[in-house]
């Protein structure tokens, strides 16, 4: 049976402000526990909350940018649950009339781009944090009342891949309207899935599982293709799907139900009497739409026009805001029309150097005029590729520039053939048995030859030059 | 009728609240009688009519993004029934 | 005359004439309380020798509370001092801050004094009997209640062991003790006293309000405790006006309207008639009366027993033993224990009603027809009052149906018990200011009230007739005998 897998993301993301949604209490991270709590984020008796206003205009920014409509009319709702995180044992978030509804965003598949539906984005407030310790569960209520976003997307997904490449959007949008980190370590960003399974050509949703614990994009990615597997054996077996919560095992590489512990949801949502309800007016959603910057798909399109780059090169280079700035700057200050090779290097060697530093392309310490320099040398044969991109690492390293490394290291290539001519009589002299043996017809040891001269020079001879001289002098002789 | 036992232990489950063998027979007969009572609210044509959540045409009530001085962490905790350090202590949640 | 049977305005101009000090009012106050707390028990967690106040050392006499000592319920938080909400839930809990209404008391030089007074539980009574210190009693015959849920703050100014108090109103939590306790009680409009640090208990109709000896000292407190408050989003942003302007003897040409659903069956005949006595000395002074119609009024108590539960069983989830108050003892037990344990012992009988009724009102399934139901016949209520106030500038009803009940009358029936906030409930609903004033007694001597009504922000409509009342009878001069 063949079965289409139908997935949906929630998404929470950690609106970046001075302060806590409700509160004066400062957002920073990683601080000693119940350092950063008031009598409001703590909830305690007789304590009223009051909205930041920054946190309601990055919503809406945020909204704007995932193509919603922004409510006119938007209230707070109140939705109960016991648990020991969450101080007043009822979160205030939104229910029935959320802050901005019907978006999308465009994720670039095989063929073309897609476009994924985004139900809607709401705001609410964080819960504390839970740390088990023998008998005990700890609390600290630091993370209390951060102010989040929620964002969910229709059930428009239809593979792992295409999951994770949809979070990845969703996370560089985010980052270019500098609205929040992201960082998914730090719990700036965390995402739940629903998946259920259904006949290709049903129209009708199959039971989902809801998916929870996923800590990367890769375990997204992971559990989604984990659990397509095993619900498709379940239906293949003609049973059913339950629905329930499902916890990934990083470890493990598998989900596992918490059914047991689950119960009917009854939030019992109701309208927060503490708020008041917000107009926000056509003035207000136009006045934060000037500060929306360039989007990644705009600035891809934009390269692409304005470059020449290519489709591929252009959406990894767009992905992060700062990198992508770097990336622009580079391609305007290179001079030549045709870009490629900068882009080339961009992608390439720039990129590995970043990978392994695990930061981006902007943050190697190679400015975009010191990589132009780097390359010009490249440009203008005084060394090879090879040795350029240890210059690189070099650069990357000791924070010199390229001509330094190369004057201090001498490794201008040898290209003139006087200087050339006389190491490769040297090497003749005292490799007769390779001449013997090319002469006989074996092509192979012109390479050895070729290596040899390298190897006397330090590498620094021109290794094109070098294997024509080498040719015209045994053909002569 | 909705206020069957059943339903009486279900909510006294949501709202987490123990309730003894006698209690909860006093209580839901009680609030048997309370909902009854309130099921008069059923005359009235609610047609057309807008729910009142807030009483006073207020909005857009905001605050600035400012730094409030936050408690003392003996402040914090000093009314705390179990505490670890600076963690308030609650029986292990089992995940 | 002693200094403990005087009032703000009274002890005010002696403290100026420099005939008196805070310290002497404060000693003179504690004497009448070891002679009376015992047949009133007013106050809860009383130590009489430390009986004490939180001075503000500010020497500045222009203060309008300068020295001048205030009773709090145990529901308005004062930091560091037990702030319990008469619950067994909240024992021992000390707030780290300071509700605004005590911030700004203590601003105006006024005195908090550290013992809170009586009430029922979370405010969640009409009679003072649902504490977990004992009942208060009424100072008029100690046998009945002194009305609730801020009996503990009306019966100790009506036995003159407080100046003033403050108390909080969500159906008739002061007014209706005010009444049966024959001293003054008004219920601001909603969004004009600050409610941070009341500990919510239906935070929509929630409001502190005073409760004083005569009508001038709730004008004089009214000045000082309302106001914006940045830290309530539900504050109303206004200038406050000076409520002593409006202490005029003059009803002339005023129009009250006499709602026909409040003069039902049921209502005792004694309260009827010295209520329409009083409508007609209103008259004689110059007003001008009319009966006029409130036609959802019967459904008041049932939306409000609906809103007002639904609201606490949310407020109320916060006291589950993790952060202050009461945790069942029973060690190592799982948390859902902990929560269920801690719960079922930690709050009261009519706490858990109220907290079952609300949750239900909310559950799935019932929030259409329960709690969304409640909210548009609320809006009904409201345009009722709103037609009236078109011709009318105040209404007038009584203030409860029935004087001050037995204690121990109604505790076993809690629907009857809800049936007597039946006049006080609407104002709540609508958000309109409300005052209850003596306006006479029964044959047996329990006190009657009067209330009065007007439009949103109109107190000074309230101030104005209810002062004019005053000064034309002798009712709020009366003192129980104890
Ligand atoms: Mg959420
Ligand atoms: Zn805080």
């Amino acid at each position: 049976m063949e079965y289409e897998s139908v997935i949906g993301l929630e998404v929470h993301v950690h609106v970046k402000t001075a302060t806590k949604a409700f509160c004066g209490c400062s957002t920073q991270f990683g601080n000693q526990a119940n350092s950063q709590v008031c009598p409001v984020c703590l909830g305690f008796p007789g304590t009223l909350p009051v909205l930041n206003s920054k946190f309601l205009d990055s919503a809406i920014k945020v909204g704007l940018a995932l193509n919603c409509t922004i409510q006119e009319f938007t209230k707070f709702d109140r939705k109960n649950y016991f648990y020991p995180d969450l101080p007043k044992n009822y979160q205030i978030s939104q229910y029935d009339l959320p802050l901005a509804l019907h978006g999308f965003i465009e994720i670039n598949t095989n063929a073309a781009s897609k476009r994924i539906n985004i139900l809607r984005v709401h705001m609410e407030e964080d819960a504390g944090k839970l740390m088990h310790k023998d008998e005990l569960s700890l609390v600290d209520f630091n993370r209390t009342g951060m102010p989040l976003l929620e964002i969910v997307s229709e059930p428009d997904l239809h593979s792992p891949q295409e999951a994770y490449d949809y979070l990845t959007i969703l996370k560089s949008i985010i980052q270019y309207l500098d609205v929040s980190d992201c960082d998914m370590e730090k719990g700036s960003l965390r995402c739940d899935a629903n998946i259920s399974l259904r006949q290709i050509g049903e129209q009708r949703l199959g039971t989902k599982a809801e998916l929870k614990n996923l800590n990367s994009f890769k375990a997204v990615k992971d559990s989604l293709t984990f659990e397509i597997k095993r619900q498709a054996e379940i239906l293949g077996r003609g049973e059913k799907i339950i629905q329930e919560t499902r916890l990934w095992d990083a470890k493990e590489l598998k989900t596992v139900s918490m059914r047991s512990k689950e119960e009917a949801k009854d939030y019992r949502y109701f309208p927060e009497p503490d708020l008041t309800p917000f107009l926000i007016t056509k003035e207000k959603i136009d006045k934060i739409r000037t500060t929306i910057p360039e989007l990644p798909k705009e600035k891809a399109l934009r390269l692409i026009r304005e470059y020449g780059l290519t489709e591929y090169d252009a959406g990894i280079l767009v992905l992060d805001r700062k990198d992508a700035d770097y990336a622009e700057n580079c391609l305007m200050s290179y001079a030549p029309a045709d870009k490629k090779p900068i882009a080339n290097w961009l992608i390439g060697p720039l990129l590995s150097e970043a990978h392994s530093l695990n930061c981006g392309i902007c943050e190697t310490g190679v400015s975009p005029a010191h990589l132009i320099e780097l390359i010009s040398f490249v440009e203008k044969q005084q060394i090879s590729h090879l040795t350029a991109k240890s210059v690189l690492s070099e650069m990357v390293k000791s924070k010199k520039t390229a001509s330094l490394i190369i004057k201090e290291k001498d490794l201008i290539q040898i290209s003139d053939t006087e200087s050339l001519q006389g190491i490769i009589e040297e090497i003749l002299n005292a490799n007769q048995k390779s001449v013997q043996d090319y002469k006989a017809g074996k092509e192979n040891a012109c390479m050895f030859l070729v290596g040899q001269v390298m190897k006397k020079t330090g590498s620094r001879a021109n290794p094109k030059v070098v294997g024509e001289l080498l040719k015209r002098r045994l053909s002569d002789a | 009728m909705p206020f069957s036992l059943d339903t009486v232990k279900y909510v006294a489950h949501l709202a987490r609240i123990e309730l003894k063998a006698q209690e909860l027979e006093i209580i839901s007969n009680q609030l048997q009688d309370i909902v009854a009572f309130i099921d008069m609210l059923r005359e009235v044509d609610i047609n057309a009519i807008n729910p009142t959540s807030h009483i006073l045409p207020l909005q857009n009530v905001l605050r600035e993004d400012t730094l409030v001085e936050s408690l003392p962490i003996e402040k914090a905790l000093g009314n705390a029934p179990e505490r670890k350090g600076s963690f308030f202590g609650v029986p292990k949640v089992i995940e | 005359m002693e200094l403990y049977e005087l009032t703000c305005h009274e002890l005010l101009s002696k403290i100026n004439e420099e005939k008196t000090s805070s310290q002497q009012i404060i000693r003179s106050l504690k004497d009448r309380i070891e002679l009376t707390e015992s047949k009133v028990n007013a106050y809860v967690r009383l130590n009489i020798n430390d009986f004490t106040c939180e001075h503000t050392h500010n020497a500045n006499s222009a203060l309008s509370l300068q020295g001048i000592p205030a009773s709090i319920k145990d529901n308005i938080c004062t930091e560091g001092i037990n702030t319990e909400c008469c619950s067994r839930i909240l024992g021992g809990f000390k707030p780290p801050y300071d509700a605004t209404v005590i911030q700004k008391l203590k601003d105006a030089g006024a005195s908090i004094i550290k013992t809170k007074t009586n009430m029922d539980e979370f405010a969640f009574g009409s009679s003072t009997e649902n504490s977990c210190f004992g009942p208060t009693h009424n100072p008029w015959q100690q046998d009945c209640v002194p009305g609730g849920s801020s009996g503990g703050s009306a019966a100790a100014v009506a036995a003159d062991e407080a100046v003033f108090a403050l108390g909080s109103d969500t159906g008739g939590s002061i007014r209706q003790p005010a009444a049966f306790c024959g001293i003054v009680g008004l219920k601001p409009t909603y969004g004009s006293v600050s409610r941070y640090g009341l500990i919510a208990f239906a935070s929509s109709l929630d409001q502190i309000g005073p409760l004083t000896k005569d009508v001038r000292d709730c004008a004089l407190v009214m000045n000082v405790i309302s106001g914006y408050d940045s830290k309530d989003s539900t504050s109303v942003n206004r200038i406050v006006p000076d409520y002593t302007q409006a202490l005029i003897n003059d009803v002339t040409g005023i129009r009250i309207g006499i709602p026909q659903e409040y003069f039902i069956e049921g209502i005792d005949p004694e309260v009827k008639e010295i209520v329409e006595a009083a409508i007609a000395k209103l008259t004689l002074l110059g007003a001008i009366h009319k009966p006029v119609s409130l036609p959802h009024t019967e459904y008041a108590v049932p939306v409000y027993y609906l809103i007002a539960t639904a609201e606490a069983s949310s407020n109320l989830a916060r006291y589950d033993g993790v952060q202050y108050g009461f945790r069942s003892c029973q060690s190592r037990q799982s948390l859902l224990d902990m929560y269920k344990k801690t719960r079922g012992e930690g709050f009261g009988e009519e706490a858990k009603r109220r907290i079952l009724l609300g949750t239900f009102a909310l559950s799935h399934g019932y929030y259409d027809a329960y709690y969304l139901r409640a909210l548009k016949v609320r809006t009904r209520i409201k345009e009722d009052f709103d037609a009236v106030f078109k011709d009318f500038d105040c209404i007038i009803t009584p203030t409860t149906p029935t004087p001050a009940f037995g204690i121990g009358e109604k505790s076993k029936n809690p629907l009857q018990m809800y049936l007597s906030d039946i006049f006080t409930i609407s104002p709540n609903l609508a958000g309109i200011p409300a005052i209850s004033i003596p306006c006479g007694f029964t044959k047996k001597g329990l006190p009657v009230g009067l209330q009065i009504l007007a439009q949103t922000f109109n107190e000074e409509m309230l101030f104005k007739v209810a002062y004019t009342f005053e000064q034309n009878t002798p009712w709020h001069l009366k003192k129980p005998k104890l």
